[in-house]
């Protein structure tokens, strides 16, 4: 309304977020309603969760359009580019600690579960009348050896390719944001271009090994602890490779139509911050689910 | 315990002023000594930390109330403008701390004591199952099941007569085949579960310790008189949480050991009877019996069924299925349904089947031999 | 006149935070009421022994519904809708930092409800409760036999979102909205509860997050997190779960103690004692909340060494809450107190928190703990804090600041009835439970052996007197909105900070030219 006299822009009424409840709405509910009735374990009726999600993505483009309307008319004052820095930046910390449940989960099967159910600490009895015979080690899948004989992912090979390939891409984005800072836009663009070309460079390759994991080594989501925690980390931090890489292809076509200004692109900044966290989660993804074991 | 006492009398008093006619009887207002020196060193410390609150409790609150009378504008306070003391608040935040290392250092002791299992005299191990509890006897080669008494189930169904309560015995503290232990003797628990967490809890003796399933963890006590001690499970397991209580039985040596002799005999001689014939009329009875006490809390007492446990009048298995498939379901369990395989003998496996296929107008006629249920395993 | 859009849209896409903050309580009301009836079934299956008005599953799903919907639908919105109304009103803020994110916070809650109930209505009989019934802390492996397992996680994501999303907006406000001269240690103690309240959220919905995934991926997708068969652990569900749940409880009652901070100096016309020990002791309360979590988990078997730790580390958590009693108590003497309705309320709370208090100590040391674990003593502990404590100070809050929101005073002869027969009902209804509790009855159970018929029947006289007061508290609302005295622009005399120098009623918009602090 803006009957607002203040400096600090105050936004109109706005349906974006209404419409964005109601796709999530859909979106989870309708997939709630998939899994639980679903025949025989599989999935059932999808059609109200894709509705959803695509209510989701039309409320991101509003939305997000809107605020790029707004500020490209100058209506952010630096007070309002700092609420959305704090934003962007408590939002990241929040995935920090959505990936830290998921560590926290891997550290405690390693240094516990394991362990226990194989007889250290005070469960002697757990192994000997419950797990006879099970050796506590990792890799593993249980005691009840459950989906079947497998191998683990080495390290070395594609997981150390894609180490380097997101450390590179780390490297152009960091070039991008300098030319961004000396006002060299085709610089911007190009480093943009190359960190997007190695997020999905990335993106492919771990589809690859995904199913090098599930055809050669038997090593699926279902193989116990390991599968678990390995699908499950490298999964959730895929997706968030997927979603950084798409703010990023954004970012590039805004910065093809000139969109950012030496002194004005906390859009660009925000998914570079983006970036860079998904970089290090990788890192202790690389070191505890890849190479320690 | 006077302050105890005047408690109890007030809330005598409240009571009778609230719901006058109802019986006082058997009011309890603290915790149980219990039977074990463990049960009294927890009962001592917990006498000790609820008496520091109490007094804490006191000071503070007669410190606010003094100001509460006496700092009031209508008596023609006039607020005086001090707001902080850096000196104060030290030393309120050290007295609390000198009472906190008061209470950890006795609670630090009587912990080690009750996480030490070892030199044991009897191991027996405790599974939880939704909703009994199994005991075995680890060096003797006995287990059991221990359901709710059938009176107390009686009882316990929603709108049953009321009057059923009252005669039920331990009305819902009771149940069918209590353990038995020997007195002064360390009794060692290794408590697990088979489908999801339960709580094997004994107030006298001061044991509750979670039955994790694909774990073991124990406990221990020895009980220093004999008698009959009663407990519930406790942790939320599902429907009939609470309808899984524990009844621990402490005798002399000797009656011990008689007990054992019987129990062993009895299955002996139970598992005689997986090569038996019985006549329909048998194993109606039996059957009926059976399904009072293992299928009866899901299926219902007439085989309606409800919720997610489907009603057993004309179902297509009861009823058209297969009797080897039937027999399977009751062994191996499916979804939601445990396997019974392990709680029932053949005999009344087959009793029970026998009993379903002939029931509330099923009345398919079939007679299932234990020789059929042995087969199935 | 109006200043503001009208209708139905006015709610549905407003970006004020006075809009957004009406709708938050007025949705906690709701749900409390929601919440309340559950608790009413509850009360009433245990008003005499014997199974009388439900049946065991359906009972469960009444302890497991009024639980997170008291948790999550009532105490935490309700919480959100003071900080929507007070925060931008107490630093001089012209709205919250983020508005559109603030009204998308806001409209999440009700889908995220309806996600939550609506397994209740869903296939089979209804009065065998088709709903979750596996305790609010929904444990696996019992969370897992649930055939509608989705809808509860998904309500939960839901859930999450948005307290994160209005977690990152109380904090961008508080550290760039506030008035020229308001330095963090001017800041009301409200504003500063709120402020470590939303690092804790943020700080602990991801991992409730996390867990559910987990338990969506073991149920759905064959993960073993919590299966011991593939190496896993059910406990594992339980550390993370309370990694989550114990900042949670600490979510509900610090600003509560915000609240109880901003009345008590108003009445006892004397500014807060110890001000910045405050500040100290709310954030040694919220680090010591990450690091004590296990300590609801005394039973489940852990090595003793463990045990120990999270004993020490939690009986440390008496030492902060204590000087916050002590400093409460020390703005009161000397003071030159009146009782005003709000000042009731906040004394109670004082006295009651405590009370919650002390039995958690007693709850935190570990070999007693064996004996009061999952009876009712627990349950007359964490009611005595949630309700006397963090529902006290909502009520307390509400009527020291309603006159500000409607212009209007309340009845007063009525809210004082409201008072006093909650304060004394509240006190029959939970206070008996501690017997209960040591008497070795179990929580969670639908039935009970004879010898606890008596405080049950107690309990439950005193819940049906405490929940039908709160309609009461309804119609006091209700009419104080439509109407009553006119109230000054400072409402109560002699009260300090920001709020009060804006108009009553708050115009729409408010500190739209910021204010300067001295």
């Amino acid at each position: 309304m803006s009957h607002a006299e203040g400096s600090y822009y105050l936004p109109e009424p706005s349906h974006w977020p209404l419409v964005g409840s109601i796709g999530l709405f859909l979106a989870t509910g309708g997939f709630a309603y998939a899994l639980t009735y679903g025949v025989d374990g599989a999935l059932g009726n999808m059609t109200v969760s894709y509705i959803g999600l695509a209510i989701i993505i039309f409320m991101l483009f509003g939305w997000f359009g809107t605020v790029i309307k707004e500020s490209m008319a100058g209506k952010y004052d630096s007070q309002v580019d700092s609420s959305f820095r704090m934003g962007m930046i408590w939002f990241i910390l929040s995935e920090v600690m959505f990936f830290a449940a998921f560590f926290g989960a891997l550290y405690y099967m390693r240094n516990f579960s394991v362990p226990w159910l194989g007889g250290e600490g005070n469960n002697a009895m757990t192994n000997a009348i419950l797990h006879e015979g099970f050796q506590a080690v990792w890799p593993t899948n249980g005691p009840g050896n459950v989906g079947g004989d497998y191998e683990p992912m080495p390290a070395t090979g594609l997981p150390l390719w894609n180490t380097i390939i997101l450390l590179t891409s780390g490297a152009t984005l960091t070039w991008a944001h300098h030319a961004l800072k000396a006002g060299k836009n085709s610089q911007l663009v190009l480093g943009l271009f190359l960190t997007v070309v190695l997020g999905i460079l990335f993106l492919s390759f771990q589809i690859y090994e995904y199913g090098h994991a599930y055809n050669d080594l038997n090593l699926k989501l279902t193989t116990g602890a390991y599968g678990t925690t390995f699908f499950m980390l490298t999964g959730f931090h895929g997706f968030h490779v997927f979603v950084g890489a798409t703010m990023l292809v954004i970012m590039l076509f805004r910065a093809m139509k000139g969109h950012f200004t030496a002194e004005h692109h906390f859009a660009f900044e925000a998914s570079a911050w983006y970036w860079h966290f998904v970089d290090v989660v990788w890192l202790g993804l690389f070191i505890f689910v890849y190479w320690l074991i | 315990m006077s302050a105890s006492h005047i408690t109890k009398k007030l809330s005598v008093l409240l009571g009778l002023l609230l719901v006058p006619g109802i019986a006082l009887a058997d009011y309890a207002l603290n915790m149980t000594q219990g039977v074990t020196e463990i049960s009294k060193d927890i009962y001592d410390l917990h006498q000790l930390v609820m008496w520091i609150c109490t007094v804490a409790g006191i000071l503070v609150f007669t410190v606010m109330i003094y100001s509460l009378i006496n700092h009031r504008k209508s008596k023609g306070a006039v607020a005086a403008q001090f707001h902080e003391s850096a000196t104060v608040e030290v030393v309120w935040t050290v007295i609390p701390l000198v009472i906190l290392v008061a209470i950890a250092v006795p609670a630090t002791g009587v912990l080690l004591d009750i996480e030490d299992p070892s030199k044991s005299d009897v191991t027996i191990q405790v599974t939880g199952w939704q909703w009994k509890w199994q005991y075995n006897y680890r060096d003797e080669d006995l287990s059991f099941f221990s359901n709710l008494s059938s009176d107390s189930n009686e009882a316990r169904q929603l709108g049953a007569d009321p009057s059923l309560m009252a005669k039920a015995d331990n009305y819902l503290l009771n149940v069918d085949k209590p353990i038995v232990v020997p007195v002064n003797k360390k009794v060692r628990l290794l408590i697990t579960s088979n489908d999801v967490i339960h709580a094997w809890w004994v107030p006298e003796f001061a044991v509750k310790r979670d039955a994790v399933p694909g774990f073991i963890n124990e406990s221990h006590f020895t009980a220093t008189k004999t008698g009959i001690y009663r407990g519930q499970c406790a942790e939320l397991c599902g429907k009939d949480h609470g309808f899984m209580p524990i009844v621990v039985k402490v005798v002399e040596q000797a009656e011990y050991n008689n007990w054992l002799k019987t129990e062993k005999a009895a299955i002996a001689a139970a598992a005689g009877d997986s090569n038996k014939t019985f006549s329909h009329d048998e194993l109606m009875a039996k059957g009926e019996a059976v399904y009072k006490a293992n299928c009866a809390a899901c299926h219902q007492a007439d085989g309606s069924g409800g919720g997610p446990f489907p009603g057993l009048v004309g179902s297509k298995l009861v009823t058209t299925g297969s009797i080897e498939d039937h027999l399977k379901l009751i062994i191996a369990g499916k979804g939601i349904m445990p396997p019974f395989g392990a709680q029932l003998s053949d005999a009344d496996i087959a009793a029970v089947t026998t009993y379903e296929r002939n029931a509330w107008g099923n009345n398919t006629g079939d007679t299932v031999q234990p020789a059929a249920a042995k087969a199935a395993r | 006149m109006s200043d503001h859009p009208t209708g139905i849209k006015r709610w549905l896409f407003t970006t004020n935070h006075k809009d957004i903050g009406t709708m938050y309580l007025w949705f906690a009301f709701t749900m409390l009421f929601v919440g309340g009836a559950m608790a009413m079934v509850i009360r009433a299956e245990l008003f005499e022994p014997g199974m009388q008005v439900v049946n065991p599953n359906f009972f469960n799903m009444m302890t497991t519904l009024h639980g997170l919907i008291m948790v999550f639908g009532a105490i935490m919105p309700a919480m959100v809708g003071f900080a929507n109304w007070q925060v931008p009103l107490m630093i001089g803020a012209p709205d919250m930092a983020l508005p559109r994110m603030n009204n998308w916070s806001f409209w999440i809650l009700p889908f995220a409800a309806i996600m939550l109930v609506a397994p209740m209505f869903m296939g089979g009989d209804f009065m065998d409760g088709q709903g979750p019934a596996f305790g609010w802390t929904f444990y696996e492996p019992l969370s897992g036999q649930y055939d509608k397992l989705a809808f509860f996680i998904f309500a939960v994501h839901l859930l999450g979102f948005s307290s994160i999303m209005g977690a990152i907006n109380i904090i961008a406000t508080i550290l760039n909205m506030r008035a020229p001269g308001m330095t963090l240690m001017k800041m009301p103690l409200f504003v500063w509860t709120w402020l470590i309240t939303a690092f804790l959220l943020i700080a602990v919905m991801p991992v409730l997050a996390g867990v559910v995934t987990m338990m969506l991926t073991d149920k759905y997708f064959g993960t073993s997190f919590f299966d011991a068969a593939g190496g896993g652990d059910p406990v594992l569900f339980q550390h993370v779960f309370w990694f989550f749940g114990h900042p949670e409880v600490y979510i509900m009652i610090l600003p509560a103690f915000g609240i109880v901070s901003q009345i008590i100096p108003t009445f006892a016309r004397k500014p807060l004692f110890g001000y910045a020990s405050m500040v100290y002791a709310t954030a040694a309360i919220a680090f010591l909340s990450f690091i004590v979590w296990a300590h609801h988990m005394f039973t489940v078997g852990m090595p003793a060494a463990g045990e120990l730790y999270f004993m020490y580390a939690t009986v440390m958590i008496a030492v902060p809450t204590a000087v916050k009693v002590f400093n409460w108590t020390a703005t009161m003497w000397k003071g030159s107190m009146t009782f005003e309705v709000p000042m009731l309320w906040a004394i109670a709370f004082v006295f009651l928190f405590t009370i919650g208090g002390f039995t958690g100590l007693m709850l935190g040391v570990v070999p007693v703990d064996f004996q009061y674990h999952d009876t009712y003593f627990v349950v007359a502990h964490f009611h005595y804090v949630l309700v006397t404590g963090a529902l006290f100070a909502i009520i307390g809050g509400v009527y020291y600041w309603m006159p500000k929101w409607t212009g209007n005073m309340f009845d007063i002869t009525l809210a004082k009835w409201h008072f006093w027969v909650s304060t004394i009902s509240v006190n029959i209804l939970f206070f008996p439970q501690h017997f209960l509790g040591l008497a070795g009855m179990p929580r969670r159970i639908p039935d009970y052996a004879l010898q606890f018929a008596e405080f049950n029947q107690i309990s439950s006289i005193g819940a049906f007197i405490f929940g039908g007061t709160q309609l009461l508290f309804l119609y006091i609302i209700i009419k104080c909105i439509k109407g009553g005295d006119k109230v000054s622009d400072e409402v109560w005399e002699d009260a300090k900070g920001l709020e009060w120098e804006v108009p009553s009623p708050a115009p729409y918009h408010t500190h739209v030219t910021p204010p300067t602090v001295k």
